[in-house]
């Protein structure tokens, strides 16, 4: 038989480059990372002729791979967060994750609130902590090229633990951040395993600055226990350049209120992955999302829904606004087993172009293998409603001003669905609205 | 005062308007009656700026300068002002946020200052007080869940707060139970003044009973066919529209 040599890209002959240099200082089992990377190496990095990355070729955004950041200085950590701290309004406890690191001087660690246990990933990998044996709980994110390459390289994170019955006081603020003068790679991992009858607040906000090409890479696993209320609330604001990957995953129980919103701004070029799980029955699971799109910006959207458990409703809503060149993807696919019967499933893309030159592609996707469900899906794409423009001009708001408040009104709604009435931390989500909104007019 | 002279409209290649006449000095109320289809509301969305329709000849006056080249906003800034015959919702856009946007929006235009927010505050609660419309309404996302007559005592609201020169009232009445007219009426005759004029655009002589006009016009087919004073709403309320349309067929 025949050699059949694979020809790899200059980022993936880089990638493996950098696995072989840095494998054996990253903290944790080796052969886990191996593993990992093995999986990685078999798919390598996903073009459109992949069904799941078809509109999202990461093959041709990542012409060059990024080496790992390196730890920061504490000097050089504040100047990495010293723009605006999106939830500093939220009184919550913050945990700042700065260049693939917890920078235990920027956090508090030793502070956060009563029921809350807090060990960082590398210590957890250096020690075999037994609550890693909660990582990798949704076994399909297992096969996902970006999952993969963040379990060969995750250098560092938090797990976070909820005692049983513990209603934690404020919410958690995990702020990542990226800072170089060249464009460095992260590879970062939160664990949230939140027990019996807890409810807790996660707040996630990463940031960069423009004019680097970052490559952050983030996966964040939720295990929901039973009857537990978890809130997980995401800004994606890195830099105009920056390449982001990030992945969640949430593992429900029985009786759980899950709610998942995230709110992309600024990058370049992201793709937001969601695992979702309904393990157990009753459970009500929101994930929800806004992204503003404008110049050459690529944002995808991909969710993975599963119900195993019979009585589970979950909610999908995601709103994109397209400018200029902008190219959006929304992919969902809610999958419903033969166990999962009166499943409640509503999933809604929608899309607003405000130019003639955006592209959204929409791929809404029902798998139903149980014979007494209510499924839903829709998907809808268009202009701005000219009544409505109609009717705020003629109260005296310049187009572009009519313009700005329908947008806010639009990509309000997955916002209000998620938050209700919390008004700080509505407020922390319009203002990234309106700020997008401010640049544009 | 609106000049409209000889204004010749279509969309999509129908006619709408067909060489409309009109002069409404300043003070006046005029009301424009008409049978359904004679062009009323479409007159109403060309003053205000509606972009669908071809403007094929003609000029609409404001104070003598011809506003057919301005966009709705400008019009609005000069001092138009239409109440919607079907006001638009808007989910998420909380009304207070919308009325100081509107507002300040104009007062920036016209090189005013924009209101403190006390100052802006005072304004809204002192003209929602006069309509009758409670607090908790303001709070709410503009005409989301409101009822038809909550919705025309918003419009009015806003014309209180925005104090234009040249109002359109676009079938205000439609819709009204007896109170709500009352109380839309009363909020309009609230606002008539020696500079501030109206165009009262309805099917019935009832909300004429509330709103008194200076002068009555009748439109029939895309122009205006006969003018006349207060008495004249009556007289069409006895003998309805036919002689019109079968004037305008022969």
């Amino acid at each position: 038989m025949a050699d059949i040599k694979i020809m790899k890209t200059p980022a993936e002959t880089t990638i493996a480059e950098l696995f072989s240099a840095s494998k054996a200082a990253l903290p944790g089992d080796a052969s886990a990372r191996e593993a990992a990377f093995a999986r990685f190496t078999k798919a390598g990095l996903p073009h459109r002729r992949v069904e799941e990355w078809k509109y999202t070729d990461l093959r041709a955004a990542m012409r060059e791979a990024a080496p790992l950041a390196p730890q920061l200085s504490d000097r050089a950590v504040e100047k990495a967060l010293s723009g605006n701290d999106f939830f500093a309004e939220a009184n919550a406890a913050k945990i700042a994750i700065v260049n693939g690191h917890v920078s235990e001087g920027a956090s508090e660690l030793g502070a956060l609130p009563d029921g809350v246990n807090v060990v960082t990933l590398s210590q957890a990998l250096a020690e075999n902590h037994p609550l890693l044996a909660s990582l990798g709980a949704i076994k399909g994110a297992k096969s996902n090229v970006a999952y993969a390459l963040n379990a060969a390289f995750m250098t560092d994170g938090v797990v976070l633990h909820v005692s049983p019955g513990v209603e934690v006081s404020r919410p958690i603020h995990l702020r990542f951040a990226v800072d170089g003068e060249s464009a460095l790679a992260t590879a970062t991992r939160v664990l949230l395993v939140v027990e019996e009858g807890a409810s807790v607040t996660l707040l996630e906000s990463h940031e960069s600055a423009d004019g680097v090409g970052h490559q952050p890479n983030n996966v964040v696993e939720i295990i929901a226990g039973d009857k537990s209320r978890v809130r997980h609330l995401r800004i994606d604001r890195h830099g105009r350049e920056a390449l982001a990957l990030s992945t969640l995953t949430a593992h429900l129980g029985a009786h759980v209120a899950f709610d998942s919103l995230n709110l992309v701004a600024r990058p370049g070029f992201t793709r937001h992955q969601v695992y979702m799980t309904f393990a157990g029955e009753h459970t009500v699971g929101g994930v929800r999302g806004a992204t503003m799109l404008n110049g050459s910006q690529h944002a995808d959207t991909t969710l993975f829904v599963d119900h195993i458990a019979p009585h589970c409703e979950s909610r999908e809503l995601y709103k994109t606004v397209l400018d200029g060149e902008a190219v959006g993807v929304f992919q969902g696919k809610i999958a419903v087993a033969q166990t999962a019967q009166k499943t409640d499933g509503k999933m809604m893309s929608s899309a607003v172009m405000l130019s003639e030159g955006g592209t959204m592609n929409n791929k809404p996707e029902l798998e139903i293998f149980a014979d007494d469900v209510l499924c839903a899906h829709g998907a809808t794409c268009g202009a701005l409603d000219d009544d409505l423009l109609f009717y705020l001009m003629a109260r005296g708001l310049p187009r572009k001003e009519a313009e700005a408040l329908l947008v806010e009104s639009f990509l309000g709604e997955p916002i209000e669905e998620a938050l209700g009435d919390d008004e700080t931390l509505h407020g922390a989500f319009m203002a990234v609205i309106q700020d997008w909104l401010a640049a544009r007019s | 005062m609106l000049e409209i002279k000889n204004l010749v409209a279509e969309i999509e290649g129908k006619r709408i308007l067909d060489g409309l006449n009109l002069t409404v000095n300043n003070g006046e109320v005029a009301a424009i009656m008409g049978p359904n289809g004679s062009g009323k509301s479409t007159l109403s969305y060309i003053v205000a700026g509606k972009e669908d329709y071809d403007i094929l000849d003609g000029e609409v006056l404001l104070d003598g300068e011809n506003i057919l080249e301005m966009d709705p906003a400008e019009r609005a800034v000069k001092g138009i002002f239409l109440a919607f015959q079907y006001p638009l919702e808007i989910p998420g856009v909380a009304t207070m946020t919308f009325l100081k946007a509107a507002l300040n929006s104009q007062r920036k235009a016209r090189g005013e200052v924009a209101l403190t927010t006390p100052d802006f505050i005072k304004r809204v609660n002192e003209a929602a007080t006069k309509l009758e419309i409670p607090k908790e309404m303001l709070r709410r996302a503009l005409n989301v869940g409101f009822s038809g007559g909550e919705k025309k005592r918003m419009e009015i609201l806003q014309m209180a707060l925005l104090q234009p020169s040249f109002c359109i009232l676009d079938e205000t009445d439609s819709g009204l139970d007896i109170d709500a007219l009352r109380i839309v009426a009363d909020g309009v005759n609230a606002l008539r003044s020696p500079d501030r004029s109206f165009l009262v655009i309805t099917h019935y002589q009832r909300l004429l009973e509330h709103i008194v006009p200076d002068t009555v016009h009748v439109m029939a087919n895309g122009k205006v066919v006969k003018s006349g004073g207060k008495d004249l709403a009556v007289e069409l309320e006895a003998s309805g529209y036919a002689d019109y349309k079968a004037q305008e067929a022969a």
